[in-house]
This record gives structure tokens, C-alpha cells and sequence, in this order.
């Protein structure tokens, strides 16, 4: 049998980091990096006595993602402690949610070759995120840093609904840029703001699911494609030749694009999860659910639809532009500067496009304010769009003021008739064998007239004017 | 008289009228202490040269408490002076901050003498179970004071400290109180801030006083109580005086006598002394009547379940990682968990952790945990049946008077059989005191609890307060040993 013949079956544990300004159960900073053990308190260090206090903005982010995801929001949930030893969990439990998680069944829809498809979102529950491991270069000694001890996480669980790693790729770009859109986490992947554990299994098709492995540590995109399908592909060898998969946990080796063996099921931790009594009941009243609700922000598909109809975008830049939170707002603000979409939607799709690597669409260099003046240039004509791509590259290089870029370059456009008049004239004394060329019919003639033109003005010379001038002179 | 003798009301009387000063008092605390410890060996540590020195600069204008002398239990956190649960574990401990009701002693201006002896992290009934060794009653020396509080009772008893601190979970508070004849609250669970308090159960523990009277314990809880931000347990209410309706008397009261806690496995001469106080009640205009509260067994069994359940997950910080003992032994990371917590916690606590562990496991956990839970809902039903009808109830506080020290610590059951009159008030968040009601042929002391309703503290301090008029226990009896 073949690769065709089987039926792969995905599942999705994200976890993405909340982007409050404080931990999960302490007032301690959530910020990234600061040097090791400095942003802690007894209570994320879990000194003997210290107690936890749950963060009400975490409730209101995770609520958020779910009102997001279309979950049903628990009116009541709790805490509940999930219990292991680690260095790097200060109490020896995780206070996380079992039973009863905050958001329950929803559901988001993304494009797949097939049409829109529509992903259920199983539960989204909060928790905290455990401390770092630094092990030294001579390896015998950890470090632990609890920096990262009880930052405030959810972890969103969808249903078996993903069937390839295109899917699954699909799948966590679109819940990455909803949580982007509605500002709860920045979801950083390369900071561990946001990380996927994959659960898959195949089947023969018409035949009943297999069992599933759990594959763990992939930290992009990209490793989480290969992944998955390394994963499909072995579980299908393994089948094909006779044998039987095992309900094993994996850790993904990215150098080697293959997965080893964490935990078989019989070594499965049990966790005994019991109700964490130092907490309360977790208490989402309709009033603050509603009101969590009318602070969502417009979402990829609602920016979407007002791209393609008050602005006359085409669907596909449309598309692209709201993928990505951050080129979208990019486009927002350039747009409100120039007043020209249209224009904003180009340069992103050609050059701002170009630049971005394809993991990170994240952070040019220059601001959307910048791009707007740039464009505003163009159109009151004070320079041309040779210039500009020029005035882009010196932005990407050392951003400011385009207007100071043209004024320190000398780049402004002449637009004067008198002046172009002049260099028409000298072009034309330099080059009357393009003169007999035009007038025998060689139309190609005034493009290199114009060109010659523009080298002489370094491209400064308004392109319009020269050419008007040009079939004015030679038409003489 | 010597001033280790009086209780805090008198002090503070002597120091307004300017016949003491607080450095006198501490002095006189101090001496005590060094003359008393080697034979009661109530405390872990005292701070002799910390207090002496910051009585000598107490400015009255603070509080009425400023310069007053108190015990700490060692398993609520002070800043700069060891916390060590009475454990290996925690031997050379040093917390890096107050817990909340230390904020609060030291915003009174108060003077801490010293961290006293407990069961290892409060398991026990007997604080046989400390690593440092087992506190003396000092009613009699070859008894065991009672526990988990068993030094602070001790103390308070033997006039080293004239009040102190201790926590709860199961009688920890109560019943050592009731051993070596003093006061000992046990407040509703959430009056008191737990933010400090080294966790055994979470939803069980309370920090409470112990002290030498009523009045005394009305003053201390005054100064405790209140909502903490930090504990997210703790209750949100108005801030009140106990102190204010001490003297009320208890004329048309309703006392609840539940006749379970007068059966089987409660001593003689312990019911006697019991039934002749509730008599005097009865003169004195309470309505008293007999009840039923068949929960004795299930309670018991209820709470083995849970405080074990908590504490197995509550002592998983004990890890040998970031403070507290590590082995010096070990080969992975598996073994310094293993040997540290192995070598670190004594057989009590690893016994009452591996039963936690047990209870919470995949498997068992509807068996026992969940069970225990729904067990909980109907104890707690059936006190609201009880207290539609009556203000408070009325039962001994321990089985027995205080008995050998050795005979019962080789033997879990018999000693878990101390709590049993204590247990089911710590499962149900109520509030009880012990108060001393008479002493034994022996001259051993008789505690008497009295339950109240949910933030009735009010009610049960004013019911302990009058039999502690009319019985003039203190006036009548002394430890023997002095």
C-alpha cells in the first residue's frame, strides 16, 4: 500500500506565554531576559509559607482567546495542582486548570486547498510556565533560573480535526495571528511564547484511528511541518511493515530531522491532579464576559472584508496583509498617513515582502509613518518611483525621514519645464542618431532618449515632463 | 509576684501605670527561659539578644502591645531568624520574609523571644515528632505536651512566654492547650492570613493564639485577624473587637451537647469535669441540651485523607533543589531528590507524604480523595442542621489528659485517635477554644472546646470567658512543676 492509502489524524497543544506585565500568582515582571533570578519572590520561588494570588488579567487574556476561538466560556472553573518533581518547578506542582478549564469547545476556520475548513478548539485552560535550565559547559552542573516561573500561560487544545502538516502549519498561523490580533500574547516562537506539542496517529482509510504519539520540542514553523510529516511517514513504515505503534511520547531532534523516544506510556507520570486549595472558585460573571467581548478588537476577517471593499484591494493582498498583525497594522497606520492603500498595499506586497524572512514577518526596520511619507512623495510628484525604490533601500539601511533621505541625497525631483527643457535639448545635440532612429519609426528610440535623460539627472528628472518634452522636440 | 507570671491584660495595666518597663518584662521572660528550658525544651531558638536589646528602645506610643513579650510557632516564617518546622529539612532555614500576621506582631511593636518546638511541619499530636526532640509538660515532665503546638502550650504553661502563636490543622492549637491547661483558638478558616505559615493542608490550617486566659486570646486575635490580599483564602470582613462582648454572660444561650463526643474512647474523669462546667452554664442561664453528631469516625478517616492528600503536594518544595537539606550523596537527579527527601523528613511526615501520595494516585483517587470531599459536604451539612438550633456546642477538646511521653509515638493510629474531638472543626472551617475545665486525680489538666458558627468568635470567646470566671482554674491550679 501507499502513502495515498492512509489517512493521517493531527492534534495541537499550543502554549502560548499571556503578555500580562505581571506573573500568573505574584506581582513579579513577566519581561524577557534580565539576568538569572531577578525577577522572583517568595512566592515563585516557592519559599515555605508563600502563597498564591491569581492575576484577574490573566482570566481576562485567556477569556479573551477564547471569546476569540468562538469557546463557550465556564462560568465557573478552577485551579487544580498537577504534581512532579523538576529543578525547574520551584513547588514540585504546576498550578494548572484539569477538569474544569476556563473556555471549552470552539472553533477556527482556515484555508485549506479544499476550501475554508473549520479546526474545534477542544478547551483553552491557564497555567503557569515552570523555570529555565541552563546546564554548564562542563557539564555537571544545572542552573536554575525561575525568571520564567509562573508567567502566565494557556494552553489551547484542539480537536483530531488537522489531516496534513500544511493544515497544521495553517492552523497555528491563523491562532497565532488571533492571538496577536486581540494582544495577548506576542507569541514569539524563537522565545518560547508560543510552542506546539503534535499529537498523530494514521490509519489504513475506512479503517479506525491508530494510535497516537505525542511529539514535543520543535521550536519553529518550519520543525513543526517536518515533524509531522516525519512522524506520519514512520508511523506509516511502521505499519506497512507489520508493526505496531506505541502510545509513546517523542522528542523532535532538529539537526537530525528524526525523533527519539521520551516516555513509553507505561512510564506515563501520574500527575495526581487534586483542586488547588490555596485558590477560589474562578468566577466569569455574563457582565464581565460581555464586557471582555466588546473589547475585542476588529479581527483578520472583518480587516479583511473592509480591505476588499472600502479600499479595493484584491482578495489576495487582502489576505496576505491581514495574516500577520503586525503588517496589518503596518498597513493601517502608512495608509492613514498617505491616504493611498492601494499604494501601501503594493509596497508591502513587492518590497516589504521581500525583506521579511518567511518565519518572522515581524519587525521592519522603519516605521509605517515612514512609508506613508514616502508615498506621499510620490504622489504630490516630488519624487519618482525610481527615486523612491532608492529612498526604501536607504530606509532599510538607516531609517528617518524620507524627506531628510531626499533632501541629504539631493534627490528631489525637477519638475521645473525650463530646466528639463535644457536637458532635453543637450540629450538630443549628444544623440541625432537616435533622432533619425525615431523619425524612421523606431519607436524605441525615445525610451533611450528618456533613459540617457534620467542618467544625466541621476534619475531625478520628472519622468512625465521628460517624455512629453522629448515627442514635443522631436516632433519638431 | 514575678511579671512572668501575669498574663498580657495585667502587664499592659503595670506598664500604663508606669510600674514596669517593657525591658523589665522581657528581662523577666528571659531568665525564666534560661532557668526553665533545659528541662521543657519548648523552644527551637531563642532570640534572647534581638529582644532584649529592642526592649530597651519600645516607644508605647505605637500600640498598647508595644513591648509585649510573645512565642512563635516554628513553622510561621520570621525574617532573619530560622524557620525550621522542627525538622532536618529546614534545620538551618532562614526565611527571606515575614508571614502576614509577623507583619502584623511587629507593627504592635511586639518582642519575639524565640521560635517554639512543634511535631516535624505540625504532624503530630504530641511534638514527640520534632527532629530537635520532644517538648516537656511542664504539668508533669514525663508527659507529652500535647501537639503539633506541644512547645507553645508548654511554654505559655511554664510562664516562658506570656502568649504565642501556633497553627491548627487537626487540634494542633486546641489540644495541646487542653494538655497542658491553657487558652487555645482555633479561629474560622480564613480570619486569619496564612500568607507564612510553612503549608501542611492548605484548606484546613489556621494560625491561632494560645495563651494563658480568655482575655488574653480575645487581645491576640484582635491583633491577627483580619482580610490579606496575599491569602486568597482569607475572608473579606469588617475588622471587629473581641475583647468587646467578653462580659456578656451567657443568659438564654443555646449550648448543643453532641453525646458522641461523650462515648466510648473519652476518659472518665475527662466527661466528669466536661458535664460539670456545661451544669454551671445551666445555672448561670444558658439553654442547654443534648445533640447528636454521629460524624466522630468519618471525620477522623476524612481527615487523614485530605491533610495527607495537601500536605504530600505541599511539602514537594522540600525538594533539596533551591533551600533546605540537600544529600550530600547522589548520583543523578532522581537520587538528590530521593536521598535529600529521604534523609531530610522524618518518618512521621514521610509516612503521612507516601498516604497523600496514595490517596491522590490515578486509581484510588475517587476511592479516597473524591470520597473524602463528598464525606466533607455532609459533615459540614450536618454542623448547619446543629447550629440552625444552637450558638454553640460543647465538647471535651482532647480524649484523654496528657499521657506518657513514648507510649504512643510508636503507634500512628492511637496517636491520630488524639485529634478526634478536634478534627471535624477543622473540616468544617469553624471556629473552637479550648479553655481548662479541672485537672485529673493526677493533677493532669481537662481542656473543654467549645464550636461556634462561622466567625462566631465572638460567641465562643464570651461562653469560655464566664466558666473561666466562675472555675478560677489559674487561681487554683498550677503546673507542678515550676
Amino acid at each position: 500500500m501507499s502513502r495515498e492509502d492512509y489517512e493521517a489524524i493531527i492534534g495541537l497543544e499550543v502554549h502560548a506565554e499571556l503578555s500580562t506585565k505581571t506573573k500568573i500568582f505574584c506581582s513579579c515582571e513577566t519581561n524577557f531576559g534580565g539576568k538569572p533570578n531577578t525577577h522572583v519572590c517568595p512566592v515563585c520561588m516557592a519559599m515555605p509559607g508563600a502563597l498564591p494570588v491569581l492575576n484577574k488579567k490573566v482570566v481576562e487574556y485567556a477569556v479573551k482567546a477564547g471569546l476569540a476561538t468562538n469557546c463557550e466560556i465556564a462560568p465557573y472553573s478552577k485551579n487544580d495542582r498537577k504534581n512532579y518533581f523538576y529543578p525547574d518547578l520551584p513547588k514540585s506542582y504546576q498550578i494548572s486548570q484539569f477538569d474544569k478549564p476556563l473556555c471549552v469547545g470552539g472553533k477556527i476556520e482556515i484555508e485549506t486547498e479544499h476550501g475554508t475548513k473549520q479546526i474545534g478548539i477542544t478547551r483553552i485552560h491557564i497555567e503557569e510556565d515552570a523555570g529555565k535550565l541552563n546546564h554548564d559547559d562542563y557539564g555537571r552542573n544545572s542552573l536554575v533560573d525561575l525568571n520564567r516561573a509562573g508567567v502566565p500561560l494557556i494552553e489551547i487544545v484542539s480537536e483530531p480535526d488537522l489531516r496534513s502538516s500544511k493544515e497544521a502549519d495553517t492552523y497555528l498561523k491563523k491562532l497565532k495571528s488571533i492571538l496577536q490580533y486581540i494582544e495577548v500574547s506576542d507569541c514569539k516562537m524563537e522565545e518560547g511564547s508560543f510552542r506546539a506539542d503534535v499529537n498523530v496517529s494514521v490509519h489504513k482509510k475506512g479503517e479506525a484511528f491508530g494510535t497516537r504519539t505525542e511529539m514535543k520540542n520543535m521550536s519553529s514553523f518550519r520543525s513543526i511541518t517536518r515533524a509531522i510529516d516525519y512522524g506520519i511517514q514512520r508511523q506509516i513504515d511502521v505499519v506497512e511493515n507489520g508493526g505496531k505503534i506505541e502510545q509513546d511520547t517523542l522528542r523532535w531532534d532538529e539537526v537530525e530531522g528524526r525523533t527519539y523516544v521520551m516516555r513509553s506510556k507505561e512510564d506515563a507520570q501520574d500527575y495526581r491532579y487534586f483542586p488547588e486549595p490555596d485558590l477560589g472558585t474562578i468566577e466569569v460573571s455574563d457582565e464581565w464576559k460581555e464586557e471582555i467581548r466588546k473589547s475585542l478588537p476588529e479581527m483578520p476577517e472583518q480587516r479583511k472584508t473592509r480591505y476588499i471593499e472600502e479600499f479595493k484591494l484584491p482578495e489576495y493582498d487582502s489576505n496576505i496583509i491581514v495574516s500577520s498583525k503586525y503588517l496589518s497594522d503596518f498597513f493601517e497606520v502608512a495608509t492613514k498617513v498617505c491616504n493611498n492603500p492601494k499604494s501601501v498595499s503594493n509596497w508591502i506586497m513587492t518590497d516589504i515582502i521581500r525583506v521579511q524572512n518567511e518565519e518572522a514577518v515581524e519587525k521592519m526596520p522603519f516605521s509605517p509613518e515612514q512609508l506613508g511619507q514616502l508615498i506621499v512623495l510620490i504622489d504630490k510628484g516630488t519624487i519618482s518611483s525610481s527615486i523612491a525604490k532608492k529612498v526604501f533601500e536607504e530606509l532599510l539601511k538607516q531609517p528617518r525621514n524620507p524627506e531628510e533621505i531626499i533632501k541629504e541625497k539631493g534627490w528631489i525631483q525637477i519638475s521645473d519645464e525650463g530646466e528639463i527643457k535644457e536637458i532635453v535639448k543637450k540629450i538630443l545635440e549628444d544623440n541625432p542618431g537616435s533622432i533619425t532612429d525615431y523619425k524612421a519609426g523606431k519607436d524605441r528610440a525615445l525610451g533611450f532618449l528618456v533613459g540617457q535623460a534620467m542618467k544625466a539627472t541621476k534619475g531625478k528628472a520628472n519622468p512625465q515632463l521628460l517624455n512629453k518634452l522629448f515627442l514635443e522636440e522631436l516632433k519638431k | 509576684m514575678n511579671l512572668y507570671e501575669l498574663t498580657v491584660h495585667e502587664l499592659i495595666e503595670k506598664l500604663d501605670n508606669k510600674e514596669i518597663t517593657p525591658e523589665e518584662i522581657t528581662r523577666s521572660y528571659i531568665d525564666r527561659i534560661n532557668e526553665k528550658e533545659k528541662d521543657i525544651k519548648a523552644f527551637v531558638t531563642i532570640t534572647e539578644k534581638d529582644a532584649i536589646e529592642k526592649s530597651k528602645n519600645i516607644d508605647r506610643k505605637i500600640s498598647k502591645f508595644a513591648g509585649i513579650p510573645i512565642g512563635i510557632k516554628d513553622n510561621i516564617c520570621t525574617k532573619g531568624v530560622r524557620t525550621t518546622c522542627s525538622s532536618k529539612m529546614l534545620e538551618n532555614f532562614i526565611s527571606p520574609y515575614d508571614a502576614t500576621v509577623m507583619d502584623k506582631i511587629n507593627a504592635q511593636n511586639m518582642i519575639t523571644l524565640g521560635k517554639l518546638n512543634m511535631d516535624e511541619f505540625a504532624m503530630g499530636a504530641s511534638t514527640e515528632y520534632s527532629y530537635f526532640g520532644a517538648t516537656k509538660n511542664p504539668w508533669n515532665l514525663n508527659k507529652v505536651p500535647g501537639g503539633s503546638s506541644g512547645g507553645s502550650a508548654a511554654a505559655v504553661a511554664a510562664d516562658m512566654v506570656p502568649w504565642a502563636l501556633s497553627s491548627d490543622t487537626g487540634g494542633s492549637v486546641r489540644q495541646p492547650a487542653a494538655l497542658c491547661g491553657v487558652v487555645g483558638l482555633k479561629p474560622t478558616y480564613g480570619l486569619v492570613s496564612r500568607y507564612g505559615l510553612v503549608a501542611f493542608a492548605s484548606s484546613l490550617d489556621q494560625i491561632g493564639p494560645i495563651t494563658k486566659d480568655v482575655e488574653d486570646c480575645a487581645n491576640l486575635l484582635n491583633i491577627i485577624a483580619g482580610y490579606d490580599n496575599k491569602d486568597s483564602t482569607s475572608a473579606k470582613l469588617p475588622q471587629k473587637d473581641y475583647t468587646k462582648n467578653l462580659k456578656n454572660g451567657v443568659k438564654g444561650l443555646k449550648i448543643g451537647v453532641p453525646k458522641e463526643f461523650f462515648g466510648e474512647g473519652i476518659n472518665e474523669e475527662v466527661k466528669e469535669k466536661i458535664k460539670n462546667t456545661i451544669e454551671l452554664y445551666k445555672e448561670l442561664g444558658a439553654e442547654v441540651e443534648e445533640c447528636s453528631l454521629d460524624i466522630a469516625d468519618e471525620a477522623l478517616a476524612v481527615y487523614y485523607i485530605i491533610a495527607c492528600a495537601e500536605a504530600s503536594s505541599n511539602l514537594g518544595r522540600f525538594d533539596g533543589i533551591r533551600y533546605g537539606y540537600r544529600a550530600k550523596n547522589f548520583e543523578n537527579l532522581d537520587e538528590l531528590f530521593i536521598n535529600s527527601r529521604s534523609e531530610g523528613f522524618g518518618a512521621e511526615v514521610k509516612r503521612r507524604i507516601i498516604l497523600g501520595t496514595y490517596v491522590l494516585s490515578s486509581g484510588y483517587y475517587d476511592a479516597y480523595y473524591k470520597k473524602a470531599q463528598k464525606v466533607r459536604t455532609f459533615i459540614k451539612q450536618e454542623f448547619e442542621k446543629l447550629f440552625k438550633k444552637y450558638d454553640v456546642l460543647i465538647t471535651p477538646t482532647s480524649p484523654t489528659v496528657a499521657y506518657d511521653i513514648g507510649t504512643r509515638s510508636t503507634n500512628p493510629l492511637e496517636m491520630y485517635l488524639a485529634d478526634l474531638c478536634t478534627v471535624s472543626v477543622n473540616i468544617v472551617g469553624l471556629p473552637g477554644i479550648s479553655i481548662p475545665c479541672g485537672v485529673d486525680k493526677n493533677g493532669l489538666p481537662i481542656g473543654m472546646q467549645i464550636i461556634g458558627k462561622s466567625f462566631g468568635e465572638e460567641t465562643i470567646l464570651k461562653v469560655a470567658y464566664l466558666a473561666e470566671q466562675k472555675l478560677e482554674f489559674r487561681n487554683k491550679y498550677k503546673p507542678e512543676y515550676k
